[in-house]
């Protein structure tokens, strides 16, 4: 079972208080460019996912603990949380991401 | 009886005899022995039948890995355990066991006819006898597949025992307490840390208690043992634990142990726990499992009597006991002479060993011939002889072509060894291919793991106890006089004048997997490894092939002509061995298996009769039979009562969120289509929450309590997905709006009062409210009080008729219940359940989400685009609406359905056809979603989503079921009251 750090309560907590909420860095278009959006475009927002093998950044809820969201890099391949960082910071750069590994 | 003792084990105390019984009969051991040993110092060596063929069968080796000896456990009532391995149950006064797969009795046995036509039962022969007739499926074939199925019988009553789990956290974990994991204990015990030692048997020590004649630091390997166990039990930071499996290892060392508490005591204290179930996470996991030692797959290599080579040299040593008084050995491995040697100078005749390799060390010869053992190199054996133990066997001298029968009472054989990866691999770790020791053994840890000892392929004690050293970087080196532990090869293909047509080369024991059976599957197509495990079932028994694996992975790259890298090995799975389930239940049993939620009033309920279904996560009264009512007659009065004078509801399961802060109108705009700007302080609206995707994702009232403050009523079931769609909107995408989101279910008690006189009975128990219909109309709500209780009452009706809804704090629900029956007694008040509120809201078109909606519904196609907010800006959902499969195409549309004869009630689920005469398979316009018998309007209503349903309104449609076409008609979806007259009063 995992222990995934939540950067809200600062400390690792194990896997079972955690829920998975798809992919991160998916930002929901405002009502203007929505109305601008063709069906193709909207239904790619809706509904495309990456399901990427390898550092995947992606959503998680601390629904057992803090009730926060917060974004994760995690090895899609190995299970292994690299980092976690807080809604509304940044997509880690790869430079960040090889230095959490160490 | 004879009696096959023949010196002091290391684990036996000679003075405590033991009485035991194996199949009903009568055995001595003693205290220390294992099944296994007991049976073997008896001279016994046939515990069971196979599982396919009925063969005869004994013991393989002396540990957790073994195939053959296993036997059915009884402890009594509820207490049967089938599928014991004889070599890990340990005996005590009074046991008994069963041998398994035998009938009427294990020395004659009928079954056994599988074996003489074993020719009929090849690798995939379920797949290929059992396909047709279809008519045979679950009437003769899945009840003969059953019988066959499963090897000890499955215990029919209640498990009485206690079963346990808690969590255990240290710095060093280490599994397995042969010479490598005490060595690394005894250098962790110096350092900081928590360290928890664990093993398997009752015991510490591992190969070490099979080891009298080696010396390690010029003391006997004993002396050396229960010094190291002594210091180790004084170090205040090291926990021993024994009869302690680690059964699997998770994500960041997080690991399993299963320790056995009570199956080896005679007499258990009551109440005492059986097993118990530690969740270990450490700082770092250091794996000391050991080796398993690999059968060599050769014609009739399952007889009892044939053995592994380090299981006898355990049973002499650890159990003095030898398992022969004439042994021979066939081997490809050095180890083996060891055991030889030992054998022969505890005067245990030893005559011939038969050696696969063409030469081997000069110095292990000589010895062999100084004791008078015949060694023959070059050879194999080619048969085995022997009805219910091996009493003779064949060699074969390939070379020379010569064959010659030599006599035995055990035949023990050593095809070299298998590092024990099985931990590592759950945690991920890679494995490489060593040719030198033609084993896999550990490469890449994926956590904070090593592997030390001979599961990571360096064997003997001396580089055990060296490697359980430097993995704390303590330069101590241990001096060990021990015989060099050798080298040796491995062969798939032991050369045999016999075809391998005729051969019954055992390579799974316990599943009766044979040689050619890998062989055939692989002709047969089966090209990968975890293909060929599935078709012939190798290595998929309760041993899940610790002596298996790799044979047969040998003899499945033999065949597919690859090497074993390229074929790659299965699949590693926990438990490591098997485990009971109350282990895994632990005290999660009984009532805390799935605790039952129950509402403030369920104890009301529960004395009144009521009848109960699963709601979401809730228990709730489904109705409330009087006398011999059955449920539809129960119904039918409740519906009945309640529209002709008043019906009382527990409606406290309703989920409940408090939208509260200074943006609450804001987000509330967002989070659902319907607007909320207009509505004012004291009301109430109907609230209609879309996914992104614009189908309705739940539904309920909301009261504006204040400016910024909404009570917000959810679905019953959907309540935590609505908490959390809202609380990731507010987190994620409207973060900059002040609202805070408050799960309240829980803290409100919800009776809901429906009918004429919904308002004459509350009228005198509130305080602060006035009820009539001027100052308190339909969609509303006031705050004030009921019986000196604060409440917030809303008058919402989910029936039609007036009602109301009391909430009050959840510890006052079941008081005011109470005094609003006694009240209500003179208005005939009536409680109903979760059956009678689906048909009163049906008879008004009232949806429920779930159950008239399935996800792909949008507002429009549920008759409800009036909730849609025209002039919002945005609201979740909005974008997906205009999409053009959701405006215009063929949509399934909610309408009404009237069966054309009245009194027939529709199946909800049933699918609609508009010609029940057109050719199979029909084509299916929509289904019905609710369809209930209506008691107020004599006559079955229904709903149904149909395809473009808005516009065939009277035309007629068709329900075919098995029984016969039903004829309906599509109508609008209220049924009763269509005006509303009857809410507004």
């Amino acid at each position: 079972m995992l222990l995934i750090h939540c950067p809200y309560c600062k400390e690792k907590r194990p896997e079972i208080e955690f829920a998975y909420a798809g992919e991160a860095h998916i930002v929901r278009p405002d009502a203007i460019a929505q109305s601008e959006m063709t069906d193709e475009e909207w239904s790619k927002f809706m509904f495309i996912r990456n399901n990427f093998r390898g550092e995947h950044a992606e959503r998680w809820w601390h629904n057992a603990g803090c009730n926060m969201f917060f974004n994760a890099i995690r090895n899609t391949k190995t299970d292994k949380f690299v980092m976690t960082y807080k809604m509304g910071e940044n997509r880690p750069t790869k430079t960040q991401i090889e230095a959490a590994k160490k | 009886m004879k009696n096959f003792r023949s010196q002091t084990g290391s684990v036996i105390n000679e003075k405590e005899v033991i009485k035991f019984s194996f199949d009903s009969k009568i055995y001595f051991g003693y205290r220390g022995d294992t099944l296994s040993s007991a049976l073997l110092a008896n001279g016994v060596h046939l515990i069971g039948r196979s599982f396919k063929y009925h063969r005869p069968r004994g013991i393989l080796s002396s540990g957790s890995e073994e195939p053959n000896a296993i036997v059915t456990f009884d402890r009594g009532e509820g207490k049967i355990t089938p599928n014991v391995r004889a070599t890990t149950l340990e005996i005590f006064e009074g046991l008994q066991v069963f041998s398994q797969n035998s009938y009427p009795n294990l020395k004659f046995d009928i079954g056994a006819f599988n074996n003489i036509f074993s020719m009929f039962f090849p690798a995939g022969f379920y797949n290929k006898t059992f396909m047709w007739p279809k008519s045979f499926w679950d009437k003769v074939y899945e009840p003969f597949i059953r019988n066959l199925a499963g090897l000890g019988p499955a215990p029919v009553n209640e498990d009485p025992d206690n079963y346990a789990s808690s969590y255990g956290h240290c710095e060093t974990l280490i599994i397995g307490s042969g010479p490598a994991g005490i060595a690394a204990a005894l250098t962790a015990s110096q350092k900081e840390g928590r360290v928890i030692l664990v093993d398997e048997q009752p015991e510490i020590g591992g190969s070490l208690l099979s080891s009298s004649n080696k010396k390690i630091d010029n003391m006997s390997a004993d002396q050396w043992l229960s010094g190291a166990r002594s210091n180790l039990e004084k170090s205040n930071n090291v926990k021993i634990m024994t009869r302690t499996t680690a059964i699997g290892y998770w994500h960041d060392n997080f690991v399993a142990l299963s320790e056995r508490l009570t199956d080896h005591m005679s007499e258990v204290p009551e109440g005492k726990v059986r097993e118990q179930l530690h969740r270990i996470r450490a700082k770092r996991v250091i794996l000391a499992q050991g080796a398993i030692e690999r059968p060599l797959v050769f014609n009739g290599n399952d007889k009892p009597g044939v053995m592994l080579s380090n299981a006898a040299q355990t049973y002499l040593n650890k159990y003095g006991v030898r398992v022969g008084d004439n042994i021979s050995i066939f081997t490809s491995h050095d180890s083996a002479y060891e055991t030889a040697f030992e054998l022969c100078d505890a005067k245990v005749g030893v005559s011939v060993i038969i050696d696969l390799r063409k030469e081997i060390d000069a110095d292990l010869l000589a010895k062999a011939q100084s004791r008078g053992i015949v060694v023959h190199l070059n050879s194999s054996i080619s048969k085995t002889y022997g009805k219910l133990r091996i009493n003779s066997f064949e060699v074969f001298e390939p070379a020379l072509n010569k064959k010659f029968k030599v006599k035995c009472d055990a035949l023990i054989m050593s095809g070299g060894w298998t590092p024990s990866l099985h931990l590592w691999s759950h945690s991920k770790g890679t494995i490489k291919w060593n040719k030198d020791l033609s084993a896999y053994i550990p490469d890449k840890a994926h956590e904070n793991v090593c592997c030390i000892g001979s599961c990571n392929g360096n064997f003997g004690i001396a580089k055990a106890l060296n490697e359980g050293n430097s993995v704390f970087e303590n330069s101590k080196k241990y001096i060990v006089k021990e015989q060099s532990f050798g080298t040796g090869v491995v062969s798939s293909n032991i050369p045999s004048y016999v075809s391998k047509e005729k051969q019954k080369a055992f390579v799974d024991f316990q599943n009766d997997v044979t040689e050619k059976d890998i062989s055939l599957a692989v002709q047969e197509g089966f090209k990968s490894i975890e293909h060929v495990k599935r078709y012939t079932t190798n290595g998929m028994a309760t041993d899940q092939g610790k002596t298996s694996n790799l044979n047969a992975l040998e003899i499945a790259s033999r065949e597919v002509g690859s090497s074993i890298e390229k074929v790659g090995l299965t699949t590693f799975r926990p438990p490591y061995t098997p485990t009971t389930f109350g282990t895994f239940v632990g005290y999660r049993d009984k009532e805390l298996f799935d605790p039952v939620r129950k509402t403030p009033i369920d104890a009301w309920a529960e004395s009144n009769s009521a009848i109960y279904e699963p709601v979401g996560l809730w228990r709730r009264a489904r109705f409330f039979p009087k006398d011999d009512e059955n449920m539809d007659q129960a119904v039918a009065r409740e519906c009945k009562s309640t529209r002709d004078s008043l019906g009382i509801f527990d409606a406290s399961t309703l989920g409940k969120i408090e939208v509260v802060g200074p943006d609450a109108t804001k987000f509330m705009n967002l989070m659902y289509c319907t607007s909320w700007t207009s509505l004012k302080v004291g009301n109430c609206r109907y609230g209609l929450m879309l996914g992104e995707d614009g189908y309705i994702y739940d539904d309920g009232v909301v009261a504006r309590i204040a400016e910024d403050r909404y009570h917000v009523t959810t679905t019953t079931g959907g309540a935590p997905r609505v908490f959390r769609h809202m609380e990731d909107y507010l987190q994620t995408e409207f973060n900059d709006l002040n609202v805070w989101l408050t799960s309240t279910t829980e803290q409100w008690a919800v009776i809901a009062l429906n009918g004429p006189h919904a308002r004459d009975i509350l009228e005198p128990l509130v305080e602060g409210i006035d009820l009539s219909a001027d100052f308190f109309p339909h969609m509303s709500v006031r705050l004030g009080s009921i019986c000196g209780i604060p409440t917030r009452l809303f008058r919402v009706s989910f029936t039609g008729e007036l009602g109301f809804e009391i909430n009050v704090p959840s510890h006052y629900g079941l008081a005011l219940w109470e005094i609003l029956m006694a009240e209500g007694s003179k208005y005939k008040i009536t409680p109903y359940g979760t059956e009678a509120m689906h048909v009163l809201r049906a008879e008004k078109g009232f949806i429920i989400v779930g159950q008239d909606t399935d996800g792909t519904v949008t507002p429009h196609d549920a008759g409800m685009a009036w909730a849609v907010a025209k002039k919002k800006k945005d609201f979740v959902g909005m974008r997906s609406l205009k999409r053009k499969d959701l405006v215009s195409g063929m949509r399934k549309q909610l309408v009404g359905l009237l069966t054309e004869d009245p009194l027939t009630v529709l199946a909800e689920g049933s699918q609609v056809v508009l010609d029940p005469k057109q050719p199979k398979p029909m084509k299916m316009i929509g289904h019905v979603t609710s369809s209930y018998w209506s008691e107020s309007l004599g006559k079955s209503i229904a709903m149904a989503v149909i395809e473009d349903g808005f516009n065939r309104m009277g035309e007629d449609v068709y329900i075919p079921m098995p029984t016969g076409t039903i004829q309906a008609k599509v109508c609008k979806s209220v049924f009763y009251d269509p005006e509303g007259k009857r809410i507004h009063v």
